[in-house]
């Protein structure tokens, strides 16, 4: 099968149509900031500081950067173990994330947490979940209570293609399109969920059909543009606001890194990966947009600055941050009555 | 000057082998470039650029076996964040503190005296107390709805829910389809969203299918989030066997679910226990797993009318006060239990009965009192006897009452083997009450 993630929908429209100067500008940074966090986070991996199970989304940024711009306050987004792009795309603070990979007491779950259990009401995220498909129906769940406080808003519900085999997936499909629940099933297909493609995996050829036999529309998107996956994001959205049920996305991804940081990648080649990154990498193609938009390579250069600093700043918070106190042990297990 | 790190590849990873190095002193090297190949006993994986620069020097030939996770490797001219020489030691959260206590709660003076005095009271089935306690709490709170299979407008597939789609609207009271493993999901994601769901199981038998919800998202995320972000959930249904349904319909998960933290686990036997728990159980802000017997819904108690009347989660009831043994029980068991403590009155042995009501937390306090006062204690349940409550009792009471106890305390359970159908071996798989009763006669 070719790598390109070819057949998606490619977007239609002039890319101002889809996003201003402003936004585009926006949307580059937030990847740009889940693309450095998690090559730092690798680089801490690698020094002993982060430990356990670390899944990094590095390659996959355009995916939920472009379905964060399509949202509004009171929205849900929950997701699987591969989660720390979307804390940041839900603007929950670098520190606090890196702080809780390293398992300190500054971290967004106390250290108690880790890697794939991190949540922020408070920002909309609801995990950070590390039972391949389970957040699928708790997803379900979040826009069950939209529709039982019948207000507009809707859960965004992320997993992979690896995930979208699992029995409740197709329970939560069901249960929500019966019940027109306002959810958005996002499937990012990177093509392996750890070392199985996803030919060897799912007898389905088009994971975008997958939900056809519920009556739910779909789409395939190029999960590799920005401006693709919002302008197909926006579309979903729409259509759970208006009250008319769930709405699955396909989008077609690569990650660049192995499943976690102990895959050695040896069911892919090199040349498969560099193919990815040189002709398809959500960063190159954004920049370049930006230039053409008339941003100064200067100013690009400013902000890819910036962001390091952030980043570094994150990394030195969640190495100067205590570990969480032995007492904390104990703590959490229940709330009193 | 960066310093490139022997890398730690994975969980476990504290050395390994420098293969092969793809890059030579001079090479400019940019993010993502692979520098090395490093071999660990279980793969051979790819050293990654993090950094853009020269690579000026090469501190480890390649071949070189035990190459210790941190070691410098490589030196790096240029990139502007390097990587800290060396990761400084974590601050510690607490120099002294060797070992963290949990937090004892000791077993204070014993129990608050009786159980508050409701007044009058009226006689109900333990089916309509429970269906009382869901729709007092529905008028209350309209966070709080029912979904089930069947729950609406069938009205219940055992009744339990009659009249509650009348009153409360099909957006309360909501039938789903045959999956439970998506409507556990949906109503524990319903409850981080802050709603406060009763989930009915058909029996607890079906909950098996979604007993990674229960456990993996509604027990846990509370302590995997710090503290933010709970489940405020009920779990109920029928539990344990109830007559002639074979294997798979007749087992008892009061064991499976207690052994869980971050749950409650309450198993009412009256009718009263039945309304006064289940209101307690919806107000609670736990998960709280509701364990039913099928056979007792249709069982009459009295129970007060008082409007308030509700009981606490974790607080055991003394059925039948007595001298010489405690049998400690609970469901459909306390009626076991009960029968067994008549007989031996007869024979002169005076049984005190506990009805547990719940099992997690467990009442030690109730259980220490009454062990200390009689000196033997036999347990009944159900369910199967291998690390089964029972199990938990009797190490708790030989924990907190040793030197109390004149015989080896003692459990009566279920017979280890699935439940058979036919009516003589069921029988003969449940326990009856001479097997208490000669349980406790050889104490003596």
């Amino acid at each position: 099968m070719a790598v390109s993630p070819d057949k998606s929908r490619k977007s239609a429209k002039k890319p101002a149509e889809v996003m201003s100067k402003d936004e585009l500008l926006k949307a580059y940074e937030s990847m740009l900031l889940i693309r450095r966090f998690e090559e730092k986070a690798g680089q801490l991996y690698g020094m002993g500081l982060i430990a356990g199970f670390c899944h990094l989304y590095i390659g996959q940024e355009a995916v939920v950067v472009g379905m964060q711009h399509c949202l509004k306050e009171g929205d849900q987004v929950i997701t699987s173990y591969r989660d720390h792009g979307h804390m940041l795309a839900c603007d929950m603070d670098p520190k606090g994330v890196m702080a809780e990979l390293t398992g300190r007491i500054g971290g967004y779950s106390k250290g108690k947490g880790g890697s794939m259990h991190m949540f922020s009401k408070e920002k909309g995220f609801f995990g950070g979940h590390g039972i391949v498909g389970a957040q699928v129906s708790l997803g379900a769940g979040l826009a069950f209570a939209n529709w039982y406080r019948e207000n507009d808003n809707v859960c965004l519900t992320y997993y992979g293609e690896g995930a979208s085999n699992q029995g409740q997936v197709y329970e939560s499909y069901n249960l929500a399109a019966l019940m027109k629940l306002p959810v958005v099933f996002i499937i990012e297909n990177n093509r392996y969920a750890m070392g199985t493609s996803v030919e060897r995996a799912s007898a389905s050829r088009d994971l975008s059909l997958n939900a056809a036999a519920w009556g739910m529309p779909s789409l395939a998107v190029d999960g590799m543009d920005v401006l693709a996956v919002k302008e197909a994001g926006e579309q979903a959205v729409a259509h759970c606001r208006a009250g008319k049920g769930p709405f699955l996305l396909e989008m077609k991804t690569y990650r660049y890194r192995g499943h976690s940081m102990s895959d050695p990648a040896k069911y892919r080649t090199r040349e498969e990966v560099q193919k990815m990154r040189a002709e398809h990498d959500c960063l190159d193609s954004a920049r370049k947009k930006l230039e053409e938009a008339g941003i100064a390579e200067a100013d690009l250069k400013k902000l890819d600055e910036a962001i390091k600093a952030r980043v570094q700043e994150a990394a030195d918070f969640s190495q100067s941050s205590p570990e969480p106190d032995p007492s904390e042990l104990y703590t959490d297990v229940l709330l009193e009555g | 000057m960066t310093d490139i790190l022997m890398p730690a590849l994975s969980p476990t990873m504290t050395e390994g082998k420098l293969a092969k190095w793809l890059k030579k002193v001079g090479d400019e090297v940019k993010s993502g470039d692979v520098l090395a190949e490093i071999e660990t006993d279980k793969a051979t994986m790819e050293v990654e650029a993090v950094d853009e620069g020269t690579l000026t020097a090469i501190l480890v030939e390649e071949g070189t076996e035990g190459v210790a996770v941190n070691a410098v490797i490589a030196q790096l001219n240029g990139g502007s964040d390097a990587a800290k020489p060396a990761p400084a030691p974590a601050p510690k959260a607490e120099a002294a503190a060797p070992k963290a206590e949990a937090p004892k709660k000791a077993p204070t003076t014993p129990q608050e005296p009786v159980e508050k005095e409701w007044g009058p009271t009226k006689t109900m089935t333990v089916r309509e107390a429970l269906r009382e306690a869901m729709a007092v709490e529905m008028r209350a709170d309209k966070d709080v709805f029912l979904m089930g299979e069947e729950v609406a407008q069938y009205q219940g597939a055992y009744k339990v829910s009659q009249g509650l789609l009348d009153e409360f609207g099909a957006r309360r009271v909501i039938d789903t389809p045959i999956t439970e493993h998506g409507f556990t999901g949906m109503a524990v994601g319903a409850a981080m969203n802050g709603l406060k769901p009763i989930l009915e199981f058909m029996t607890f038998n079906f909950a098996m299918q979604a007993i990674d919800q229960i456990i993996n998202s509604a027990a846990k995320t509370l302590y995997m989030s710090g503290g933010q972000m709970g489940a405020q959930i009920v779990f109920r249904g029928p539990n344990g066997a109830a007559a002639r349904v074979g294997a798979q319909h007749s087992q008892c998960y009061a064991s499976w679910y207690a052994h869980c933290p971050g749950l409650k686990v309450v198993a009412p036997w009256s009718a009263a226990d039945a309304k006064g728990l289940l209101r307690a159980a919806i107000r609670d802000p736990n998960p709280v797993v509701f364990l039913e017997n099928e056979i007792l819904y249709g069982h009459s108690f009295e129970v007060p009318e008082d409007e308030d009347f509700i009981l606490p989660i974790g607080k055991a009831k003394i059925e039948r006060q007595g001298s010489d043994v405690t049998i400690i029980a609970f469901s459909i068991m306390v009626d076991t239990a009960l029968k067994a403590a008549e007989t031996l009155a007869e024979q002169g042995i005076s049984a005190e009965v506990i009805n547990l009501r719940t099992i997690r937390p467990l009442d030690i306090e109730t259980i220490a009192a009454s062990v200390k006062k009689t000196s033997r204690v036999v347990s009944l349940e159900e369910g199967w006897p291998f690390a089964g409550i029972g199990s938990e009792i009797i190490a708790t009471v030989t924990e907190h009452c040793f030197d109390w106890l004149d015989a080896p305390p003692a459990r009566v359970a279920g017979v280890d083997v699935p439940m058979p159908y036919a009516a003589n071996l069921e029988k003969l798989a449940l326990p009856q009450p001479d097997w208490v009763v000669d349980a406790v006669k050889k104490l003596f």
